[in-house]
């Protein structure tokens, strides 16, 4: 994917998207859900609109799911 | 006091709630000699994580050595200030352990910002529209295709944005400055940011496909 393709995709936004601060009180519950294999995306679509769109959270969310799944090795 | 009773010290947790987490809150809101252990235990586990984000981040940051340690200490100990001021609010829906993580990860984020202008790669509001097809993916090669995106993109900037979304574009497309650092530089937050930039996005997009440069649909999902 290149030019403007890629510009379509950076500039669609999904009516669902949460915005961060939703996103960020329920990370702790949503991360427990993507480690159980829970259909966390299914429970909390606009959380995972979100996740898809924002890179700091999606940085956040990746290192939360990291340690989660550190913690349970 | 049994894993599931439904309060500690004043605090309703579930009863069904883990028994490490029930320890958890019970020895962060004990008697001082109970806390003074739980919180170097917290502060342990708080730092042990936050040297592993930095690690698992540290391919995309400029920070390396003892000024990453020093983030480390600095993401725990706040996130530690936190986690106290908030404990009574621990609601148990996740394990305590995953709900303090997100205090530390959200910490790293914060310091990371922060330290994005200690060096700043470059200059902010440079406005160098000729980085724009870069930023897409556009080969050098396609000189024609790239001069029409940057000036179809520009144009809907000018006409469609306000002041202040064309700010927040122009720094996080064209300058690539990231979206935690340009909210310490602007004095606000990742939600307000984020919130502008999405407005943004909306309005560019129906701008761009208004005069035939993208498809009208606008329900795609992925």
């Amino acid at each position: 994917m290149n030019g403007w393709s890629a510009l379509d995709r950076f500039l669609r936004t999904d009516p669902r998207d949460v915005g961060c601060a939703e996103a960020m009180d329920l990370l702790h519950v949503y991360a427990e859900l993507v480690a159980a294999d829970a259909a966390a995306a299914e429970h909390y679509p606009g959380i995972a609109a979100h996740l898809r769109a924002c890179g700091p959270c999606g940085e956040d969310f990746d290192g939360l799911l990291a340690a989660v799944r550190g913690a349970a090795d | 006091m049994m894993p599931g009773d439904p309060a500690v010290d004043g605090i309703t947790l579930p009863a069904d709630l883990d028994a490490d987490s029930v320890t958890w809150v019970r020895s962060l809101t004990g008697p001082a000699a109970q806390r003074a252990a739980g919180l170097a235990r917290l502060h342990e586990m708080l730092l042990r994580i936050a040297h592993s984000e930095l690690r698992r981040r540290s391919g995309r940051l400029r920070i390396t050595g003892p000024e990453l340690d020093d983030l480390a200490y600095q993401a725990a100990a706040d996130a530690l200030l936190a986690i106290m001021a908030k404990v009574g609010q621990f609601r148990g829906d996740s394990r305590f352990t995953t709900w303090a993580y997100k205090f530390v990860i959200f910490e790293v984020s914060a310091k990371v910002g922060r330290h994005f202008w200690v060096n700043p790669p470059v200059p902010m509001d440079a406005e160098d529209w000729d980085q724009l097809p870069d930023r897409f993916g556009l080969e050098p090669a396609r000189e024609a295709e790239r001069r029409e995106l940057a000036s179809a993109v520009r144009r809907a900037v000018d006409e469609q944005l306000t002041p202040r979304q064309r700010q927040v574009f122009v720094a996080i497309v064209l300058d690539g400055v990231p979206l935690d650092a340009l909210a310490v530089k602007l004095g606000s937050t990742r939600n307000a940011i984020y919130k502008t930039m999405f407005d943004a996005r909306r309005k560019l997009r129906a701008a761009l496909a208004a005069n035939g440069y993208l498809d009208d649909q606008t329900s795609r999902r992925t």
